[in-house]
């Protein structure tokens, strides 16, 4: 309703200015000689080639219901209804406005009806229109897809001329936006229908097949692996990919079939080693990123590029070697330059718009080249003011550019020279911080990520970051419905507890509360029970810690234990618990608690005698402990042990092939010999 | 600003020639008539008709083209003359290849030569040969070379770096290479992998690992360092080592050099390369071994790839070459080309519409030009008899005083009577007298077709070739040629055979003198005629090897039971009509103060100077200009 008190004011101002000619041509529409009437259209026809105005003048005094009306009526001549169809055509080559007034019209099913007609040239002038339409950001692509009788339709009409075979190619490659639309798409043989036009004599039309085959192979496993085995004039799909990204094709073309040939390879269709990745694809999306390409381009490369590389090591090895890739990004960041600044204000404008976007595309581009080899984020450390750049790139107001520049830290992050040295620095842990305290998930995952590699025990960055309290920033992320935000939130603390100062293990516990422990301790995902067991094995190292720790939550963690021990779980999640059971082991008086409890000791036993020897020696370990000469009372444990049968099995395992396990069970069997 | 210059002016005559090649087309909407441009190369090198100017081509355009089918094979002919006239190269080496008698490596010399010829068109190798091998005199003692001067082994202490020692190519790399590539595959880094890979100049010390000096680029294994004529590297790219292929290839447009690892670019290295740079290996410790691949085997990288963006880049940067303010002169220019060019080879009703539609004055008088194109026509029919009379009749003067020229024609004659295609044996040769009363010189039958299309659909259109062809205006000129009397010249060769298939009179044709017996004599005693004319010009006027050649090769036609398949009978050839039909065209416009090659023709061998004379300058943009490109 606000809407249209608000167009009311609008439409006399915009009606004052309607000039008696416009009137004109909408009142010829109405004539009741036929002949009139067409040549009624023809003129208007002619009257709105280019000129914006007069489109929307004729959309305000209702040209498009009527020509609307004219083109779906069967009495209408065929030229009149294709007039019709070329001044909406014409018409939707404005502004976004007008394409916005005629969706309102019903433009989309009137011209979709239209389709089915026989009359080439009419067909022709419909998907012409419909094309303008449906490349518009401002029509929703779902319409496309409401009547399911379209996309046959569209596919059958692909062999009528090259023209529908340019605009149905574009209207797909356009409204191809989720995998509901690829897989309708590719139910209905969009791939063998498509493919023969890859080798079209028109130029738009291969240009615009192609697309519609990078939207379709788009992290689609289906569709990638169709394309593999698809034959263009007996050559193999992938070869005419290759052959579009030769140097001397434009650039557009090269970009696209790289950009195929990626998702076809990311989908797992072609390998990572093969040649036409290793030589043809990476060197041409290298390119793409070079000074010479447009801005969008660099973009879009970079783009491809960091997500083609992302798994693999070789083609991030391959990459930073190409063409000198690592500084030529360097120049991404360059953007307004100070010269366009005061030379040329469309060349700000141009620049400023594509600023962030080549910023976001950098650090993408770095995080994926750094992500395996160490001497890669070395280079990348090295290029000039790089931690300047992610450091400020934190902060920046683009979510897209945080997001990015979070991405590459955390890449670089995973090296401890790196950690040492140049993240301590640059303080990157500020901005870090600063971020974690307001950001949507997305961003908060990559930074907690990050948060834990900032954390670890080397770390020159973790005493300042304890200072700044991040226990409760991290206890708060385990509380979140995000497995990941669990996860992050409990490594941090994980690798914060790694022998770390009492005080720091106390404040841990309290801020977590043991509630919370212990809820995780039963979180359905494996990665935050493990490393929630993890926490608490650091957090029962040293032997005050342990009888602290023990003495005011003791009961409850025995009974965690039990419970994990009892359940379905996985051999690393087991084998965790009894080291921390060991661990427990280690302590003066915690050790009572395991003395105490026969059931716990049974499963000890029981887990000497397991089949996997990782379990072996964990619950050896804890028995050893138990059994250690110095300390007090050892003399009572080992009797009540050698009665509960221990010793047989201990003898047992001095047996046993494995070098580690044989070795610690002799150790034990010491200790009843001293 | 010297070789700028060059460049420029070479961009401005491309930009004519493009323009004026495409006037010539649009021509043939215009007059509504079929033309195409020809370029017929000679391939006998005795050619008389060469001229300084346009050494290398005679411009033929051909007015009422026949079957399309026949055009094509024109067009194939064509090419293949130019793939055969090209220079044999790098004999030299080949020589000493063959001498070895080894099959695969004469296997593997073809290819090589094979793949330079693909990869270098543009370059001349009998004045700048291409590397392909690494020289044994251009060495420093340490370093030694086997398997055909391809494999490099150090030899020396390799204790210090006064032990370094290089190997330069036999050859410096050409410019007119445009972009120059070659690999190294390390076989063995021996002990530490001083490899250095790269260029030098002649004459730089070659006891040095090459980037160390002056005048002389590396990059360097053990460190992956490049080395711009300095002792101390730059950080450029990875190391390598054994069993890795470095490639090294110089950019002669921009003067840039890149190198490849295993297929890879590793960016620019080095820019502002001076240049006659040759390609240099350098090793320092024993046991270091590297093969070179000059193009013996298909490279590693992609550099065909590399060169096609060059390419790409060179022929926009001609096509964008902006005409500025002067538009309207350019036209003019432009027009004034194409019709002068019409007018030279007297393509009167052609011309006259054209000049008619681009508000044109014709230099010369119609009836002058429709009477060189009488000659013409004749010269080119194989009338060489009449030819001779008619320009007697026109040009009283000519033949008097160009003696050489007149034996040339009747040289020809002499020819086209062994053919069975002069005037005075077909006469004695029984065949019908009337096929003359198809002769095509008569203007009606010119002007009316102009008439006739300028009001067709066709010309209004104008879209395609294809359509003008369509048109039925055919004016009895294309049908006479059924015995390939007309249009022999565009259409020997290969419509002779046609023809053998089609009619049985052809193979009549093909005997002797037309096969009549009457019609040798007279041959017979035409040459005894030409002999004493030959023996008078000599006393007259002293030795000419070119004439002398002349009539021996005429002379040798008898020689042979079928002179038509001997190694003379190239002669009968009837594109040999060409050249002399040129000479004598050029001869009487000579006579009118008119200039003997039409400015177009004059452009196009200008063209082709002006890339000779920037790949002798180090300009390596010519590579990728050939002037064929723009000759459709």
């Amino acid at each position: 309703m606000m809407a249209c008190l608000l167009e009311a004011p609008l439409r006399i101002s915009v009606l004052s200015e309607v000039t008696a000619t416009s009137r004109h041509y909408v009142d010829r529409l109405f004539d009741p000689d036929p002949q009139n009437v067409l040549q009624g259209v023809i003129d208007m026809k002619n009257a709105v080639i280019g000129n914006n105005r007069q489109k929307a003048n004729l959309i305000v005094l209702g040209a498009v219901p009527r020509l609307l009306y004219l083109l779906q009526q069967s009495s209408s001549s065929l030229e009149l209804r294709t007039e019709c169809a070329v001044v909406l055509g014409s018409l939707a080559m404005g502004t976004e406005n007008n394409i916005k007034s005629l969706v309102d019209c019903h433009i989309i099913p009137a011209l979709l009806q239209g389709l089915l007609c026989s009359d080439l040239i009419f067909i022709e002038a419909c998907l012409r229109c419909l094309r303008t339409v449906f490349i518009s950001p401002v029509t929703p692509v779902q319409l496309l897809y409401t009547d399911p009788t379209v996309i046959p339709h569209l596919m059958s009409l692909l062999s009528r001329s090259q023209h529908t075979q340019e605009y149905i190619t574009q209207i797909f490659a356009h409204c191809c936006k989720t995998p509901e639309h690829q897989t309708v798409l590719f139910n209905h043989g969009a791939i063998q229908n498509i493919a023969p036009l890859l080798i079209s004599p028109s130029f738009k039309v291969r240009m615009q097949a192609l697309k519609c085959f990078s939207v379709l192979a788009y992290e689609n496993a289906q569709v990638s692996m169709t394309l593999v085995n698809v034959l263009v004039d007996g050559e193999q799909l992938s070869q005419v990919f290759v052959r579009m990204m030769q140097r001397d094709k434009p650039i557009e073309m090269q970009l696209t079939a790289a950009k195929c040939l990626t998702y076809m390879c990311r989908a797992g269709a072609i390998r990572t080693d093969d040649n036409c990745i290793v030589l043809k694809t990476l060197p041409c999306l290298v390119r793409m990123c070079s000074k010479e390409r447009l801005l969008e381009e660099r973009v879009e490369g970079a783009e491809t590029l960091a997500y083609l590389m992302e798994p693999d090591i070789e083609l991030q090895r391959i990459a930073s070697v190409t063409d000198h890739l690592v500084s030529m990004l360097a120049d991404y960041f360059k953007y307004p330059s100070s010269v366009s600044a005061i030379t040329d204000i469309k060349r700000l404008d141009h620049d400023l718009k594509h600023a962030h976007e080549l910023r976001q595309a950098a650090f993408k581009l770095y995080a994926s080249l750094g992500s395996n080899d160490e001497d890669i984020r070395k280079k990348i450390t090295e290029t000039e003011n790089m931690m300047d750049r992610i450091v400020s790139g934190l902060s920046e107001s683009s979510i897209k550019v945080r997001l990015a520049a979070v991405r590459c830290l955390h890449s670089l992050s995973r090296s401890v020279q790196q950690l040492r040295t140049s993240f301590h620095d640059h303080a990157v842990w500020k901005p870090l911080m600063k971020l974690l305290q307001n950001a949507p998930d997305e961003v908060l995952v990559m930074a907690s990520s990050t948060l834990c590699n900032l954390l670890l025990e080397f770390s020159p960055s973790k005493e300042p970051i304890l200072e700044s309290g991040v226990i409760e920033l991290l206890c708060s992320l385990t509380q979140s419905d995000s497995p990941a935000l669990r996860v992050n939130g409990i490594w941090a603390l994980m690798n914060m507890a790694f022998q770390a100062d009492q005080k720091v293990k106390v404040e841990i516990v309290r801020a977590l509360g043991t509630e919370q422990l212990f809820r995780l301790l039963s979180d359905p995902d494996t990665n935050v029970l493990m490393k929630t067991l993890g926490l608490l094995r650091n957090l029962l190292s040293t032997r005050p810690h342990i009888d602290q720790v023990m003495s005011s939550h003791g009961k409850q963690i025995m009974q965690a234990v039990t419970l994990i021990l009892e359940g379905e779980h996985s051999i690393e999640v087991k084998e965790q618990t009894l080291c921390i059971l060991a661990n427990i082991a280690d302590g003066n008086t915690a050790k009572e608690l395991i003395m105490t409890n026969d059931d716990m000791l049974q499963k000890i036993k029981y887990y000497m005698g397991h089949s996997n020897v990782k379990l072996q020696l964990a619950a050896t370990f804890c028995i050893s402990n138990l059994i250690w000469n110095e300390e007090d009372g050892s003399q009572e444990r080992q009797d009540k042990l050698r009665d509960m049968g221990f010793v047989d099995i201990l003898h047992k395992l001095t047996q046993a092939s494995d070098p580690n396990l044989c070795d610690r069970a002799k150790t034990a069997m010491q200790q009843y010999l001293a | 600003v010297h070789i700028f210059s060059q460049s420029h002016l070479c961009l401005v005559m491309y930009q004519v020639l493009k323009e004026a090649v495409c006037g010539l087309i649009a021509v043939s909407w215009l007059a509504s008539r079929p033309i195409r441009i020809k370029q017929a190369r000679n391939l006998s090198s005795s050619s008389p008709v060469v001229s300084d100017s346009a050494r290398f081509s005679h411009w033929t355009l051909i007015e009422s083209c026949p079957a399309k089918d026949s055009w094509q094979a024109v067009g194939i002919g064509g090419r293949n003359r130019i793939a055969m006239s090209g220079p044999s190269s790098g004999c030299g080496f080949l020589m000493s290849v063959v001498v070895h008698g080894d099959l695969a490596l004469n296997e593997q010399e073809k290819e090589l030569n094979q793949r330079l010829k693909r990869l270098y068109p543009a370059v001349n190798e009998q004045e700048t040969p291409l590397p392909r091998s690494w020289s044994p005199k251009d060495k420093f003692s340490y370093i030694g070379l086997s398997q055909n001067n391809l494999r490099v082994h150090y030899k020396g202490h390799g204790k210090t770096p006064k032990d370094a020692a290089s190997v330069r190519a036999t050859h410096p790399i050409p410019a007119a290479c445009g972009v120059y590539y070659f690999e190294v595959k390390i076989i063995s880094k021996g002990r530490d992998g001083y490899m250095g890979i790269g260029l030098s100049a002649q004459g730089v010390n070659m006891n040095r690992l090459p980037g160390w000096d002056k005048h002389s680029y590396g990059y360097h294994g053990d460190d992956g360092h490049s080395f711009c004529s300095s002792g101390t590297g730059q950080p450029y790219g990875p190391t390598f080592t054994t069993g890795d292929v470095i490639g090294c290839c110089v950019n002669l447009i921009n003067n840039t050099c890149f190198y490849t690892k295993n297929g890879h670019s590793l960016g620019i290295a080095f820019t502002d390369l001076p240049p006659n740079l040759y390609p240099t290996v350098g090793l320092q410790t024993p046991g270091e071994v590297v093969d070179a691949n000059f193009g013996q085997h298909p490279f590693v990288f992609d550099i065909e790839d590399y060169m096609r963006e060059w390419r790409t880049k060179i022929q926009a940067q001609i096509d964008r070459f902006p005409i500025g303010e002067r538009e309207g002169e350019w036209q003019a220019m432009i027009q004034k080309m194409v019709a002068s060019y019409l007018v030279h080879h007297s393509y009167c009703a052609t011309a006259e519409a054209f000049a008619k539609s681009t508000d044109q004055a014709v230099h010369e008088e119609l009836a002058s030009i429709k009477n060189r194109q009488k000659i013409q026509k004749l010269v080119l029919s194989g009338r060489m008899g009449e030819a001779i009379e008619t320009t007697q009749q026109l040009y009283p003067s000519l033949l008097e005083r160009n003696q050489d020229l007149l034996f040339m024609l009747k040289v020809r004659q002499f020819i086209e009577m062994v053919n069975g295609t002069d005037s005075e044996v077909r006469c004695l040769g029984g065949r019908s007298p009337k096929s003359q009363d198809c002769y095509p010189g008569s203007p009606r039958l010119f002007n009316s077709p102009v008439h006739k299309a300028s009001s067709s659909q066709t010309y209004q259109t104008g879209t395609a070739e294809v359509e003008m062809e369509l048109d039925h205006f055919s004016n009895g000129v294309s049908e006479s040629s059924s015995n390939g009397f007309l249009n022999g010249s565009s259409t020997h060769g290969i419509d002779l055979e046609e023809c053998d298939g089609d009619m049985g009179e052809i193979i009549i044709w093909r005997q002797l003198c037309g096969g009549s017996q009457a019609a040798i004599e007279r041959m017979i005693q035409f040459g005894r005629e030409l002999q004493s004319m030959s023996e008078h010009l000599r006393r007259e006027r002293g030795k000419n090897s070119a004439n002398k050649k002349m009539l021996k090769d005429a002379f040798s036609l008898l020689a042979y039971s079928d002179p038509w398949s001997s190694p003379v009978g190239y002669q009968l050839d009837s594109i040999q009509r060409e050249p002399v039909c040129s000479t004598l065209n050029s001869a009487i416009l000579e006579t009118h103060n008119l200039p003997k090659q039409p400015p177009l023709a004059l452009s196009v061998g200008q063209a082709a100077q002006c890339l000779s004379l920037m790949a002798r300058t180090g300009s390596g943009s010519c590579a990728f200009a050939s002037v064929d490109d723009y000759l459709h």
